[in-house]
């Protein structure tokens, strides 16, 4: 277990003992100490470490993770786990605004409320939070699964496109040609998968909503054009 | 960009601890807007008395002997001076004769604000300088505000810093930027608000003004901001005894306060809030959008 106080270190010394694993090795526990709110903490791993960061972080938390499993015992700033590639981001507290942006892959775990714009744009990352989340939230959004033990703000899913949304508690309002959709039994079997791969314990997949695209947005339709 | 901070005390054995803690709050800040700086103080206030903070480009000649010619204009003041800028006490009653006394005696000197306990300090540069300048770790309070800008709207200039100060007491503090201030500064100056630069975060502190001036608390006053101001911001604001906290409804300028029992504090980002005594277990949260934050020392009393 390698730990870094990035009270004393440099956050660049961190970042650069975790791009140069190589592949193969066993050393790749880290501990990341005093992060203070530091931005950019743990970025661009491409190996399957593990960074246990014991406080909050700020911007950019784990962006672009690619197979590590990057645990905050704190809450994250704007942006944490954006473009993950694959892995596991783990955020013990919440999470400020567009976490698992752009994401590609990987699951991204918030234990507390994300803020707005939670997955926007995301692209096959599976993203599951047990508080609630803010509004304009899978905007956008390509693929992957997006589920809220808590509730959703305003305009979930806006402009979706095949990204699926699971969402517990209540929606303050749909986005533009999102729609609740029924829940059939291969959604039930995906959603108590990632339930389980989250931790979450004693809740069914079936007190959950899933919702979706109409998909009358894929393509330009004058008809559609009001719904822009 | 810009970087935001305030504190405001519930608990009042910090209250000697205020200009420190807000000083490391502000310069944490630093990187999200080199430009300028400033920071409103709201200290103790003296019954029957008022304040009024100056600046000047040429402090020696003007706050030379000012005492005097205050005296010698029919304006009896005590003049503290701070580097660029000074503190002017006079009697309640008087305040408003400072305006016009000081454009007869000292036309090149500007007023930053004014009431019975802020004291507002800013000037281009690093928030460390403007610190140390005006030496406001020294400064003890109730609440405070301070500002670090990136310049996007108006010039880089001590006018265009942030505290902006158009009322009694009142002063603002802004992330982001304005759409409608050029409409909005036409129909505050047909209503009598005066501006003392184009900058879009002007508009914004005389609008709150304008609506307390009609009889609305600075909650009410928030609130109606919510419908009338268009753009992106996040406000931080303080009046005599009240803090005050509003973001747009998009809320893409970041925010996050934490309250324990002796404080409320606002930041930008979490690192203006890691330095203060009892973070680790304070509640912190992300401020939800279009939602008034308000807290008041006096509804609290």
């Amino acid at each position: 277990m390698r730990v870094f106080d990035l009270v004393k270190t440099p956050l660049r010394e961190l970042n650069s003992a975790l791009h140069a694993i190589a592949p193969g090795r066993n050393d790749t526990n880290f501990e990341v100490i005093n992060p203070r709110g530091s931005h950019a903490v743990a970025v661009g791993i491409d190996q399957p470490v593990t960074v246990d960061v014991r406080g909050s972080v700020g911007y950019y938390c784990a962006g672009m993770n690619d197979g590590g499993t990057i645990t905050v015992h704190g809450s994250a700033g704007p942006g944490v786990a954006q473009n993950m590639m694959s892995g596991t981001v783990i955020i013990e507290g919440d999470a400020s605004q567009y976490a698992g942006a752009t994401g590609r892959g990987g699951l991204l775990v918030i234990k507390g409320n994300a803020a707005s714009r939670c997955g926007i744009s995301m692209k096959g990352i599976d993203i599951v939070v047990h508080g609630s989340i803010g509004h304009m939230s899978a905007f956008m959004g390509q693929s992957g699964h997006l589920v809220v033990l808590g509730d959703a703000g305003d305009a979930l899913g806006d402009s979706l496109y095949e990204a699926k949304l699971f969402v517990r508690g209540t929606v303050k309002s749909l986005g533009a040609d999102c729609i609740e959709k029924e829940m059939r039994p291969e959604h039930l079997q995906k959603l108590a998968e990632l339930l389980e791969k989250a931790d979450v314990q004693g809740i069914r997949p079936e007190e959950f909503k899933r919702y979706g695209s109409a998909r009358k947005l894929y393509n330009f339709n004058i008809d559609n054009a009001d719904a822009y | 960009m810009c970087g935001i901070v305030g504190l405001f005390l519930k608990d009042s054995r910090l209250e000697p601890q205020l200009g420190q803690l807000l000083s490391d709050m502000l310069i944490t800040m630093t990187d999200r807007g080199p430009d300028s700086a400033g920071i409103a103080i709201y200290g103790s206030a003296t019954e029957g008395k008022a304040k009024v903070t100056i600046q000047s480009a040429k402090p020696n000649i003007d706050f030379a002997d000012l005492e005097r010619d205050l005296a010698e204009a029919g304006l009896p003041a005590r003049v503290a001076r701070k580097s660029t800028h000074a503190v002017i006490a006079v009697a309640a009653a008087r305040l408003a004769d400072v305006r016009s006394v000081l454009a007869a005696i000292r036309p090149d000197v500007r007023i930053m604000g004014s009431g019975d306990s802020v004291e507002i300090y800013k000037e281009v540069g690093l928030p460390k300088d403007v610190v140390a300048r005006f030496d406001v770790r020294s400064m003890s309070g109730t609440h405070g505000i301070g500002h670090t800008r990136m310049a996007t709207e108006s010039a880089v200039t001590t006018l265009g810093a942030h505290p902006f100060s158009t009322g009694s007491d009142q002063c603002l503090v802004h992330n982001g930027s304005l759409s409608n201030h050029n409409n909005l500064r036409r129909d505050l100056t047909r209503e009598g608000m005066a501006f003392e630069t184009q900058n879009d975060s002007e508009v914004a502190a005389a609008y709150l003004t304008a609506e307390m001036a009609k009889g609305k608390d600075l909650g009410e006053a928030l609130t109606s901001a919510l419908d009338d101001l268009d753009g992106f911001f996040t406000f931080v604001v303080g009046t005599k005894s009240g803090f005050g906290v509003v973001r747009d409804p998009i809320a893409c300028k970041p925010a996050v306060m934490a309250e324990t029992d002796q404080y409320v504090a606002f930041g930008s980002e979490y690192r203006a809030l890691v330095s203060l005594p009892g973070i680790e277990d304070a509640r912190v949260w992300e401020p939800e959008p279009a939602t008034v934050y308000f807290w008041d020392h006096e509804k609290a009393a």
